[in-house]
């Protein structure tokens, strides 16, 4: 988990400890560590950026240019980015002052403010799956040709109103907290699974009954 | 009292009397916010008109403002003019205000609306508790309600002083430049938000007696309050029991006869009288609901649910926790994963609101046992008063469905 003092104004340090719950539960040997400011970036299997201010998400991007994070996912780490983390990702993100703040540009993605403030309960269709959620940001994200958005808008605006996030190889990117790996396990699960490569044993948590009514109350039935 | 108003205002303070006097008589509410919005709609300037030639103390900060705001009125001995429980925005002022003729008010001002409410009312004192997440989905981001306090408390022309927590870098940040501040060094247990510099967002370095940053913005040095076993308010010393529990409400306490001291209470005086405080709007109280006996304890975010943690007991107890998502609570409960829910391990949690598939995921992921209560005939009765921690609008359900004991 990357900077939580910086990127983890809404909750988002949920996403870790769903993980690593989901991957324990299971008999998989799994550790979570909390990477601060003052902190190398370790070497790990999947990192997680949060979603944050603009003054933070700013301070953050500067730390990872200036460490070996690009370095370790191009050798095969994964990535789990939510709101200002999908940001940071792209090739440039807006804070206020500035328009073309340098991202990391790990994917073609840029970022530009918004009209409004999206607020509100997300609801993303990932293939087969519904992904529910609430986004809280001021961001207008527009992906490069060739990078494939995490899904379709169901509910909500994401990136534009049509598509939310992006997914390459290693990286899924979303605008929904929640934490949306608490709120949704198959996503979680299909992280973890990814990661090692191999698939898992069904597992039952009571997020199941939470994934299932925020379905519900999302979708209308 | 009507002194040098106009016939627009004076029609303005008729209408609100008015409407609230309708709204309690036709019981349609508790009749304070009604008619205070009739009222600015009349005279915007309403709020000046009625705070003229009083003496004001205003109270803000995320959490502890309703508490703070009853034990600096009690505090402060014979007539004081409040405003009621939850109005806490211009309308909610005005009707407090109309509805009585005391010079002495204190009023408990939303965060959002600090600026505007010094500029109307122009208080005598304002107390700035502290500032964290709270209801991201309205209010934003936190940085940005301290960048607002600080526009308006750095305006040299202020008479008004600020009493300040120096343990909360966010107020430091807001109330750096206000011309007269008097800084408290009382406990705060939350740091989540104050990782990170609000003024360059540079590292905080924490240490036992105190933080700063490379900017050079840390804690000030020039206190005027420091609490430990004692209280010492401008070097003068007096021992601080209150009725209510919590280490946060000494905190509260100690800013509040900060504040007194500035209008002229003694200190010693204004402390004991704080000790007629034991619940406020139901808060802390023991009430009665179906034969058992609950008490009440609200919190509306991180910070206040972590404090409220520290204060069930340690050998294992039932705890019940009621969890909304409305629009007072703040629509997205994802600050469920910034409360350490981990520390009620060995209790056994039963979950309650509309939101009670939220808390149990997090209690299931923190290993904590629970209990989902989709019927409330599934609660256990129990010998000794149970504990229930809920959140906003669920602790307004759980007042009107209980009754005083």
């Amino acid at each position: 988990m990357l900077y939580p003092e910086l990127l983890g104004t809404y909750g988002d340090g949920g996403n870790g400890l769903v993980l690593l719950e989901r991957a324990r539960r299971r008999g998989i040997e799994a550790s979570l560590s909390s990477v601060t400011m003052r902190d190398a970036v370790p070497d790990a299997d999947v990192y997680l950026l949060g979603g944050g201010e603009d003054g933070p998400q700013r301070l953050a991007s500067d730390l990872l240019l200036g460490s070996d994070f690009l370095q370790r996912v191009a050798n095969g780490a994964h990535v789990v980015a939510v709101c200002a983390g999908l940001q940071l990702l792209g090739r440039t993100f807006s804070v206020e002052g500035n328009d073309e703040c340098a991202g990391l540009g790990l994917v073609d993605a840029v970022t530009h403010r918004g009209a409004v403030r999206s607020v509100g309960e997300l609801a993303v269709q990932v293939g087969e799956r519904l992904l529910v959620g609430f986004e809280n940001h001021g961001g207008r994200t527009t992906l490069g040709d060739g990078v494939a958005a995490l899904g379709t808008v169901v509910k909500g605006r994401a990136n534009d109103g049509l598509v939310d996030g992006y997914r390459s190889e290693r990286v899924w990117a979303t605008y929904a907290h929640g934490p949306v790996l608490a709120m949704n396990p198959w996503f979680a699960d299909e992280i973890v699974s990814t990661v090692l490569g191999r698939e898992l044993a069904p597992l039952e948590t009571a997020a199941d009954l939470l994934y299932r009514l925020r379905c519900e109350v999302l979708t209308g039935g | 009292m009507a002194t040098g108003r106009t016939p627009r205002e004076n029609l303005a303070i008729f209408a609100l009397r008015t409407v609230n006097w309708l709204s309690r008589i036709t019981r349609r509410g508790s009749g304070t916010v009604a008619g205070g919005h009739v009222g600015l709609r009349i005279a915007p300037n309403l709020l000046a008109v009625l705070a003229r030639g009083r003496t004001i103390i205003v109270v803000s900060g995320t959490n502890g403002k309703t508490t703070t705001t009853a034990l600096c009125a009690a505090g402060w001995g014979g007539q004081v003019t409040t405003n009621a429980t939850g109005a806490n925005m211009p309308a909610g002022h005005v009707a407090a205000l109309a509805g009585s003729t005391s010079q002495r008010v204190v009023l408990e001002v939303d965060e959002a609306w600090l600026s505007e409410v010094i500029d109307a009312a122009k208080p005598r004192v304002a107390i700035l508790l502290n500032l964290s997440r709270d209801q991201l989905d309205r209010a934003n981001e936190v940085r940005q309600m301290a960048e607002r306090w600080r526009g308006t408390l750095g305006r040299g022309d202020r008479e008004m002083v600020v009493v300040a927590n120096a343990n909360d870098p966010l107020v430091v940040y807001a109330a750096l430049d206000a011309p007269r501040v008097r800084w408290c060094d009382v406990a705060t247990s939350w740091t989540g938000d104050s990782q990170s510099c609000p003024r360059c967002t540079q590292p905080l370095e924490h240490s036992a007696s105190g933080w700063s940053c490379s900017c050079a913005l840390a804690k000030p040095v020039d206190l005027t309050t420091t609490l430990g076993r004692d209280l010492v308010v401008g070097g003068e010393c007096a021992a601080l029991e209150l009725s209510i529990p919590g280490e946060y409400n000494r905190a509260n306490a100690a800013m509040a006869a900060t504040a007194l001291k500035e209008v002229g209470v003694d200190l010693a005086e204004s402390l004991a009288r704080m000790r007629s405080v034991t619940g406020v709007a139901g808060r802390y109280t023991v009430r009665s609901w179906r034969g058992r006996h609950v008490r009440l304890l609200l919190a509306k975010n991180p910070a206040g649910f972590g404090a409220l943690l520290s204060m069930v007991p340690s050998e294992p107890v039932d705890v019940w926790v009621a969890i909304n998502a409305n629009v007072a609570d703040g629509r997205d409960p994802s600050w469920l994963y910034d409360v350490a829910f981990e520390e009620l391990a060995g209790h056994v949690v039963w979950c309650l609101g509309s939101r009670r598939l939220d808390l149990a995921t997090r209690l299931d992921y923190a290993r904590v046992n629970y209990r989902i209560v989709n019927d409330f005939s599934d609660l256990p009765t129990t010998a000794t008063p149970v504990d229930l921690l809920a959140n906003y609008t669920a602790f307004q359900e759980w007042m009107a469905r209980s009754r005083p004991c």
